[in-house]
């Protein structure tokens, strides 16, 4: 039944690509979570009146979120070949995707850290001061739990935008369901391969949004 | 004296700019004191509290509490130092991610005490405070009152010298404002410890302070006892304070003080209102009648209406005679209420 539907579709390669499209997702998902919290607390704290308060850290970091925030992701994946090469030692494969997933989304994650720290209750920090708290643990027990239902709903957005670029990635050849939808279903006028492969991504974009509403209202309590 | 402040002057900003919120405040509180600093917002109060657990610095003068010199230091000095000195706050400020229990543990944690101490700390401030049964709840969970009271819990976890108020009560209604400075002076009454608060509103002055500095445009105006300052009132922004206290309030607290300094014989209230006021019904009572008459207080206050004057009397004698002493004042459309008998 299944074989008449979708004649061309070939179910091993299709999950070996699911296969990759997650692991590529779910590695570049955790590194942006933390080069992009990193950074997102970098950039709130160093800002004026913050506990770091100081400019050229401030403006140093926010240019760097700001530029590659702005490159659009296929050309930063060209950009970023030299590294790529560099850094994994070749182009193909899922491992050579990451270097571009990570630097397209953190940036872009740090943004939403930073939006979601500066809508913490002044008073609250104010008050945490007050107590004699360090700053590692303003960060820690403070800064990042008042914030956590923005921060995850943050990386949730983030995490299905990896899924869309991982599809792009698929342009270079870094495999997954973007380069099967291509290379096999577009190139070749395999639309039934093409519709497979968008059902499998959209499949997962709508089981990362549902894990991310779910977690967001568990750690809400306001 | 738990409290030095010499010589303060704090400027925010630079060159032509800057903004002078503190000027030349020189104030001493004594140990154990509930200290009170009444100003309109704009007149520097929250700065002041702010410069003595240093989360602003003096830029001039010194702070000292106790032997140490808050103005003088900072780092990790400072950071102990403020374990001592705690702060409660108008909007509360708890960690809205944390449950009451959680919230008190915080400045345990902070202070790097260990589990076990932490969570018989936690547990006697929560009896302390009233908030039995109330460990688990979010403070999304909790009434204003409530909110206030986990606030205070979480200053005194590390048994701190000084407590600070930073308008502790201007977001509570009038009831439980009263609850939460029944509480400030309970424990000030039982730990002995030292209250910082400033307010804009008299009524917490003279419900729990014993010493008010009075501010306007970062300066102290005018400084004494609570009783002094509200019986004669100098500056015409304290004036204005006292008389934000409404009568009826002052009116009861004044007669609870007669009755116990009048036990003996009747006290009457007599209110007179207009012309009432002009016919001699004293004088005549006195002559019809074999008792004697004591005036406690009175007053005549002059309204847009006219006249209106109290006049409370205590009244000794043949009971009998008292009571047609109360008639004849009745007959003579003299308001009369007996407040008090023996």
């Amino acid at each position: 039944m299944i074989e008449n539907l979708f004649p061309n579709v070939d179910w091993t390669k299709m999950w070996e690509a699911t296969v990759e499209t997650l692991y590529m997702t779910a590695i570049s998902t955790l590194f942006t979570l933390v080069i992009g919290l990193g950074l997102g607390v970098l950039l709130f704290l160093s800002s004026p009146g913050q506990l770091w308060s100081n400019k050229l850290v401030n403006f140093i970091s926010g240019a760097f979120v700001n530029i590659f925030r702005s490159i659009p992701f296929i050309i930063l994946i060209i950009l970023l070949i030299p590294f790529t090469k560099f850094l994994i030692g070749t182009m193909r494969g899922p491992d050579a995707a990451m270097p571009a997933l990570i630097i397209g989304a953190a940036p872009f994650y740090a943004r939403m850290v930073l939006i979601a720290l500066q809508e913490i209750d002044k008073g609250v920090l104010e008050a945490s001061k007050s107590m004699g708290a360090k700053t590692r643990t303003i960060i820690f027990k403070v800064l990042i739990p008042e914030s956590m239902p923005a921060l995850v709903s943050g990386i949730t957005v983030t995490a299905i935008a990896l899924v869309g670029y991982t599809a792009m990635a698929g342009i270079i050849g870094a495999g997954g369901l973007g380069t099967l939808a291509y290379l096999d279903g577009f190139q070749r006028s395999r639309e039934d391969v093409t519709l497979v492969a968008t059902v499998i991504i959209l499949i997962i974009v709508f089981i990362i949004q549902f894990i991310g509403d779910f977690a967001v209202k568990k750690f809400d309590k306001r | 004296m738990m409290i030095h402040l010499t010589d303060i002057n704090k400027r925010f900003g630079v060159g032509t700019g800057s903004i002078s919120a503190v000027e030349n405040v020189s104030l001493e509180i004594a140990d154990g004191e509930i200290f009170g600093v009444i100003g309109y917002s704009g007149a520097g109060k929250s700065t002041l509290i702010r410069l003595l657990n240093g989360l602003e610095m003096p830029t001039s003068g010194s702070v000292k509490i106790g032997s140490l010199e808050i103005s003088a230091i900072k780092g990790k000095e400072l950071r102990e130092a403020r374990q001592k000195v705690s702060m409660i706050f108008q909007h509360f400020n708890l960690l809205w991610s944390r449950t009451v229990r959680e919230n008190i543990a915080f400045p345990l944690e902070i202070a790097g005490v260990r589990k076990a101490v932490r969570e018989k700390k936690v547990a006697e401030l929560i009896e302390l405070v009233g908030l039995s049964g109330r460990e688990n709840a979010y403070p999304s969970e909790l009434s204003g009152g409530q909110k206030q009271r986990v606030g205070i819990a979480r200053a005194l976890a590390n048994d701190p010298e000084v407590l600070l108020c930073d308008e502790a009560t201007s977001a509570l209604d009038p009831e439980t404002t009263d609850s939460i400075l029944d509480l400030l002076t309970g424990i000030n009454e039982r730990l002995g410890l030292t209250i910082v608060l400033i307010t804009h509103e008299m009524h917490v002055i003279r419900k729990i302070c014993h010493r008010v500095a009075v501010m306007e445009a970062g300066k102290v105006v005018e400084l004494g006892d609570v009783l002094d300052v509200f019986q004669s009132p100098k500056e015409p922004i304290t004036k204005r304070f006292v008389s934000q206290v409404t009568e009826p309030v002052e009116a009861r607290q004044a007669m609870a003080h007669i009755k116990e300094e009048f036990p003996s014989g009747t006290l009457i209230k007599l209110v007179f209102v207009g012309e009432k006021t002009e016919q001699p019904v004293l004088a005549s009572l006195i002559r019809k009648f074999t008792v004697d008459v004591n005036i406690v207080q009175g007053n005549i206050s002059h309204t847009h209406g006219g006249a209106y004057g109290t006049l409370i009397l205590q009244l000794l004698g043949d009971s009998a005679i008292i009571e047609e002493a109360i008639l004849y004042l009745h007959e003579n459309d003299v308001q009369t209420e007996v407040i008090g008998n023996d």
